[in-house]
């Protein structure tokens, strides 16, 4: 009986998870279709006058450089992010000292705050500073706003990697930053994983910061520029808009598929340890 | 640097050299999230009570003006309906629809085969690791209709439901909040989904077929074993789609613009446009502090049910 029963529970499983993946798939056709034809329309959802002229165009006329730009705000953050959150994780799974409560409620604390509402108020800060128009400034801002997240993320992981093999390693000479390096390290690649994607894609796509904090046009992200060259025309080529969001979303999907093998076992936050 | 370190740990006990540079691990985080991200959460308390200014008088020498911007926010119709817009939104998109679509994915996809679930869940994480704008623009296209005939074509939606026979509609037009919360479940879902995922791993597997042997059918199992073990990472999840649902601009902005009219001008956009359009940067971060608050209190209320440990 249990057996015969299972069988249909299956069948309608992968009934509902297709038609919720073509509920997801759906949308994906107007960018795969219109990039690749020339006098798109929004209607564009198929393949008719196959062409490259719109990713061409993309090229010819320097409007790669808002990718640039995004690369390098996305590897930016996500460097500084992974370091900074691995020294602060550690030291905070590690040492037990008098403020590590309180130091830790500070840093759910802030995981609350959210991170558009701090723009108006940095806004106002960085014109005084001088600080506008800047990529450190806006740098500085996408750091402090991804680490306590990614803090408390790394902090929960390496509470997961044991102890001992660090200790065995100081018995046998090895410095705290010696076996941090040759043990710590390697054994939180998941965890290192989750917190690169997440802080890389976070700065990467962002479009808000950008957006309020430069002024020249030729600092504007890929976001920006998508967002108000192409709207700032009298007609509006679909074609090139598409081959455009195209090209900036496949950096953020590949870096993606790279690491999701390792990605579901470094994201597990507050749930059970397993 | 460098020197002191090797020099104190000859001369220090080991434990007490360890310390040191759990300490050295920290700071710079500490120092960064202190300067750029309380800094101006601190700022933003006393810049709400100024009448700070682009242009005008606010600008070249912004003055106190206590409660006034707080007054003006709670007698402005305005800001109550933007209000409520966020709230309709947050509980559609983000409480009902990716919490509840995202659970419902890592359940139904913990047996399937993992071909299947590599390339289900590629979709899904690529819907959500896209860029805002992007995404903005699929669904921009995906919904768009065109009853005029302008030639800016008919998105695929009424084209199916053309093909179909059915009635089609400019759905950014006639039913935006339900456009803008179907976006935004489609955008974030992935998220929740992941969470669940790695969740659900960590629950043994016997302990699951015991119930079944024991008669617990599919639904008994999730309600009774499944939901119960899974209350911290479902409150971590609430919590973070939440403020993240909260913060939203960006998608709706390119959707709908917060239109039309106001009808989906949510409490960001309206900050927004008081921030920068209208130049009173006084007024709107006396707005973002509404938020911020808002924020810190669910982050508090989180912390108590969630009894964090630390």
């Amino acid at each position: 009986m249990r057996a015969r029963r299972f069988i249909p529970t299956s069948v309608a499983s992968y009934a509902v998870l297709i038609a919720i993946g073509l509920f997801f798939i759906m949308p994906f056709s107007w960018l795969l279709a219109a990039s690749f034809t020339d006098n798109a329309n929004l209607g564009t959802v198929w393949f008719s006058h196959v062409s490259l002229d719109n990713f061409r165009y993309i090229f010819d006329s320097g409007y790669a450089k808002g990718f640039k730009n995004s690369i390098v705000l996305g590897v930016s953050n996500m460097v500084l992010v992974i370091v900074l959150s691995c020294g602060a994780g550690y030291s905070l799974s590690r040492y037990h000292f008098r403020f590590k409560k309180t130091l830790m409620l500070l840093i759910l604390f802030c995981t609350g705050l959210p991170v558009l509402a701090l723009i108006f108020p940095l806004y106002a800060m960085y014109v005084q500073i001088g600080l506008i128009d800047s990529t450190p400034g806006i740098l500085f801002f996408f750091v402090a706003s991804s680490l306590p997240f990614n803090i408390w993320l790394m902090k929960n992981f390496l509470d997961s990697v044991s102890v001992e093999l660090e200790e065995a390693a100081w018995v046998d000479g090895c410095s705290t930053l010696g076996s941090f390096v040759r043990i710590v390290l390697p054994l939180s690649a998941p965890g290192i994983a989750v917190v690169g994607i997440l802080s890389f894609i976070g700065a990467y796509t962002n479009f808000f910061v950008p957006f309020i904090l430069y002024t020249s046009a030729d600092k504007f992200p890929a976001s920006v520029q998508l967002f108000s060259f192409f709207g700032s025309y009298g007609q509006v080529n679909y074609g090139q808009i598409a081959a455009y969001a195209m090209l900036y979303t496949l950096p953020a999907v590949t870096l993606y598929l790279f690491v999701s093998r390792i990605f579901v076992k470094g994201i597990n936050i507050g749930g059970t340890k397993g | 640097m460098q020197a002191d370190v090797a020099f104190s740990r000859s001369s220090m006990p080991p434990r007490r050299q360890r310390f040191r540079v759990g300490l050295l691990f920290m700071l710079p985080a500490f120092l960064v999230v202190a300067v750029f991200f309380l800094g101006p959460a601190v700022w933003a308390v006393y810049v709400a009570f100024t009448n700070m200014a682009l242009t005008g008088t606010g600008a070249a020498t912004p003055s106190w003006v206590g409660l006034d911007n707080l007054h003006k926010i709670l007698s402005d119709g305005q800001f109550f309906s933007a209000l409520r817009i966020s709230l309709i939104y947050l509980v559609g998109s983000a409480l009902i629809g990716q919490a509840v679509l995202g659970m419902l994915l890592a359940l139904l996809m913990q047996k399937r085969r993992p071909v299947f679930k590599s390339v289900l869940g590629g979709i899904i994480v690529a819907c959500w690791v896209m860029p805002d704008v992007v995404a903005g623009y699929l669904w921009f296209s995906f919904l768009h209709a065109d009853p005029m005939g302008l030639g800016t074509g008919t998105g695929l939606l009424n084209s199916v439901l053309g093909t179909f026979g059915l009635t089609q509609h400019a759905w950014l037009q006639e039913y935006p909040m339900a456009a803008i919360i179907v976006a935004n479940t489609w955008r974030g879902t992935a998220f929740s989904m992941l969470l669940y995922a790695s969740a659900l791993e960590g629950i043994a597997p016997e302990l699951l077929d015991a119930a079944s042997i024991d008669g617990a059918g599919l639904w008994a199992r999730v309600r009774l074993i499944i939901l119960p073990m899974l209350k911290g990472t479902i409150a971590t999840d609430l919590l973070l789609i939440t403020l993240a649902t909260l913060s939203d601009f960006t998608l709706v902005t390119v959707l709908t613009g917060g239109g039309p009219g106001f009808d989906t001008q949510l409490l960001t956009i309206y900050m927004y446009q008081h921030a920068f359009k209208f130049y009173e940067l006084g007024f709107g971060t006396a707005i973002a502090l509404m938020i911020i608050v808002a924020g810190a209190i669910l982050s508090l209320l989180y912390i108590r049910v969630l009894n964090v440990e630390v």
